[in-house]
């Protein structure tokens, strides 16, 4: 099953590329739309934007690849950030992921198979007066050493 | 206007938001409507004060109390006790914000503000960023009415010239020199754009300044607007500063509310509008000809230059873009004049700069000092030494494109020309102090790392050759280091440095070079001796444990993934280094701090 067989889904879409055909930047606006409807942007997703805009799929894909921001997977219901700046990274936040990676068995960019987390190693998060910081969706954790893990994690699992 | 008897400011910067400032002011308003002090006492969620290291802050005006690190249930005694009985909770006060006689010190005497001086950030911590009548009380929006109704394009770049202010996103390039170029461009449309895509790991500045003074950066905006010639301004921002996107549009909605974005400002023929674009994740977007590829929704790459932004920039338009700091200078600049700015400064780096301050330092934080002072300033009188009495190390500026400057430099004047002939960079400004457990090529290790995977992958040097000097750091860290590497790391350096395409691949090699030129000998310590002297490089290590100190409790044969520990029980125990995976376990749980690291 595609993500396309949702309808009520595929006409949002339907209405960002019509309002985005033909204008300046239409691929990357079009690919934020679709990711906030979807979640992610799968393959089939990237060929429908590129029929409907009238772009070729390596444009699309080229975007898509190309920033951060865009999941070609599916992403776990929390996602767990581990900031990776330069103030967090001399204060031991390899630690902390190395910790998050054995708890939660996944490597940096992969989710979970019960689909509950995404470990991401992050760019800075600015929050460098707590480093080494992490952040589940939008709570941030600072101040943290290893043996906090667990117990963050818990919290999440429970819910 | 209302009036107040005592004004509570809540700090909603990142930092102390993190930490749950958000809470405190539910706290106080609850409480406050329960006292029936909703009419007296006013509280105001500010941007940053800069302290971060203390958060979430808490000052109290008139007396000026300085309360750091609070709680909910700290605010019940605020309440309470201050409040409503006029009694300052000494228990809560910053260290920092009592003189010897008990006294509270006015914020500028503490030790952490006396040395600074705030031009960017003056109101960081002082209005409420979500209410422009805020702004408007410290003189906003007065440069725009002024340059509109006094001052010619030309008058505004004079001033600019005049006052020596350079870009602040790390180049140092003349502002009033881009605006010149701008202006002087044949176009029937131009931009003004603002960087906020603020990248350098470690560096939070732009993001301040943001979220605690919106308005300083669209009014700076339409000034530029009016000198070059434009009418439309991109703020682009990066989507993982929440707040700072939040602020930014309410300000901007605002000041479109009020009439100072839009058609015909202060009843003059000057129209001007901005609109937001948020990055998308991408560090290489920092650099100003990728970013304005991403503005217009391509993948973010640099361009050849030239031609330069101020002659073909966006939508190919003729462009001007600047910083988010260099911005919050500009409208200082008009309403205090040139020879004011000028008067603060070495020769030729005039002004303040802010600097995020992080890493091994105590008072971690946002500061700003005026250019020529020096690190050893900012790290002990400022940023109070590094914490658990570890010896200083080296200091990082400039992030993946700076370098790391040892003890010896530490009373190197801050400016742009000192820094870069010490072998760094001004870069925007952050500030990362290590210490004595840091390893130098652990740490160009980790700015390779962060080069190769934000490469953009357009030149072929930044692309291939970073991810050759990467692969061999990660050699000499794994004990696999041979000789002749420090040589050809040398070599690849100065070849990208010659031929990258953009600024960034250009300086991503200097964090290497800079720690080979002052840390060789932990460079050699790790290929010829298979060492790591500062203790990181985890293949390079042993893990012992100390006879006399292990009382044999038996924890660390507990907690021992690898079974690599034996010994009888009240006897001390062994590692057997075949079997150790160095996963530090042992070492974390140990009571009597006998397991070391060699």
């Amino acid at each position: 099953m595609s993500v396309l067989d949702h309808k009520d889904k595929l006409q949002k879409l339907d209405e960002v590329i019509a309002a985005n055909k033909g204008t300046r930047g239409a691929v990357m606006r079009t690919l934020q739309s679709a990711q906030d409807i979807f979640e992610h942007v799968p393959k089939d997703v990237q060929m429908y934007i590129a029929k409907g805009l009238d772009v070729t799929l390596s444009e699309v894909y080229g975007v898509a690849t190309f920033y951060s921001q865009f999941a070609l997977e599916p992403r776990g219901e929390y996602i767990i950030g581990v900031c990776m700046g330069t103030a967090c990274y001399v204060k031991g936040s390899a630690l902390i992921l190395e910790r998050i990676e054995n708890e939660l068995d996944v490597l940096p960019g992969q989710t979970t198979p019960d689909l509950k987390f995404t470990l991401k190693d992050t760019r800075c998060l600015g929050a460098c007066g707590l480093a080494p910081v992490i952040m589940i969706n939008e709570d941030v954790y600072g101040r943290l050493v290893p043996d906090d893990i667990p117990g963050i994690l818990a919290k999440y699992k429970a819910m | 206007m209302a009036l107040f008897r005592s004004q509570v400011l809540i700090c909603g910067g990142t930092g102390c938001s993190s930490s749950g400032s958000g809470k405190l002011i539910d706290r106080f308003e609850e409480l406050l409507e329960k006292n029936k002090l909703q009419d007296e006492v006013k509280v105001v969620r500010t941007g940053c004060f800069g302290l971060c290291e203390a958060g979430p802050i808490v000052i109290i005006y008139p007396e000026g109390a300085f309360y750091s690190h609070v709680t909910v249930p700290d605010v019940d005694e605020i309440v309470a006790e201050h409040l409503v009985k006029g009694r300052i909770v000494q228990r809560l006060l910053h260290r920092g914000s009592l003189d010897d006689t008990g006294k509270v010190r006015a914020l500028d005497d503490m030790d952490f503000y006396q040395k600074q001086k705030r031009v960017a950030l003056r109101n960081c911590g002082v209005i409420d960023p979500e209410n422009i009548d805020e702004y408007i009380a410290f003189d906003g929006y007065k440069a725009l009415y002024t340059v509109l109704s006094e001052m010619k394009p030309q008058d505004v770049i004079d001033v600019l010239l005049a006052s020596g202010l350079r870009g602040r996103g790390g180049a140092g390039f003349p502002t009033g020199r881009k605006w010149q170029f701008a202006m002087n461009s044949a176009g029937d449309k131009k931009y003004v754009c603002c960087n906020a895509d603020e990248g350098d790991p470690g560096a939070f500045m732009d993001r301040s300044v943001l979220e605690g003074d919106p308005h300083a950066v669209l009014e700076a905006m339409a000034i530029a607007g009016y000198t070059i010639g434009s009418d439309q301004g991109y703020i682009y921002v990066r989507a993982e500063y929440p707040i700072a996107v939040k602020r930014l549009e309410l300000a901007i909605n605002q000041a479109r509310a009020y009439g100072l974005l839009g058609k015909n400002i202060f009843g003059t023929d000057f129209s001007f509008d901005i609109e937001l674009r948020l990055g998308a994740g991408a560090f290489v977007c920092g650099e100003e000809t990728a970013l304005l590829n991403s503005i217009e929704g391509l993948r973010g790459e640099p361009r050849c230059r030239p031609p330069f932004p101020a002659v073909k920039g966006l939508f190919d338009k003729p462009t001007i873009l600047n910083n988010v700091e260099t911005y919050a200078n500009v409208c200082q600049i008009i309403l205090n004049g040139a020879e004011w700015f000028a008067s603060m400064g070495t020769e030729h780096s005039k002004g303040t700069k802010v600097f995020a301050l992080g890493g091994k330092i105590n008072n971690t934080g946002l500061v700003e000092v005026p250019m020529g002072t020096t690190l050893r300033e900012i790290i002990y009188d400022i940023g109070g030494g590094c914490p658990n009495g570890k010896k200083f190390k080296a200091v990082q500026t400039g992030g993946p494109s700076g370098g790391c400057l040892p003890a010896s430099l530490l009373d190197t004047p801050i400016d742009y020309d000192n820094l870069i002939a010490a072998g760094s960079m001004m870069g925007s400004g952050g500030m990362i102090v290590m210490d004595e457990d840091n390893c130098m090529v652990d740490i160009a290790r980790f700015f390779l790392d962060f080069t190769v995977d934000e490469s953009c992958g357009k030149c072929t040097p930044c692309r291939v050759g970073t991810r050759r000097m990467l692969e061999i750091l990660n050699r000499i860290c794994d004990g696999k280091g041979e000789e002749g590497d420090i040589e050809k790391l040398e070599t690849l350096a100065d070849n990208i440095k010659a031929t990258a395409l953009c600024g960034l691949g250009q300086t991503a090699p200097n964090p290497v070079l800079s720690t080979i030129h002052q840390f060789r000998e932990e460079y050699e310590a790790h290929i010829y001796e298979k060492r790591c002297p500062a203790g990181v490089c985890q293949k390079l290590l042993r893990y012992v444990i100390d006879p006399a100190k292990c009382k044999g409790c038996t924890l660390c044969v507990r907690v021992c993934p690898a079974d690599a520990i034996t010994g009888n029980v009240k006897e001390p125990h062994v590692i057997d280094p075949a079997k150790c995976l160095k996963c530090n376990a042992c070492m974390e749980k140990c009571k009597f701090g006998a397991i070391s690291k060699q």
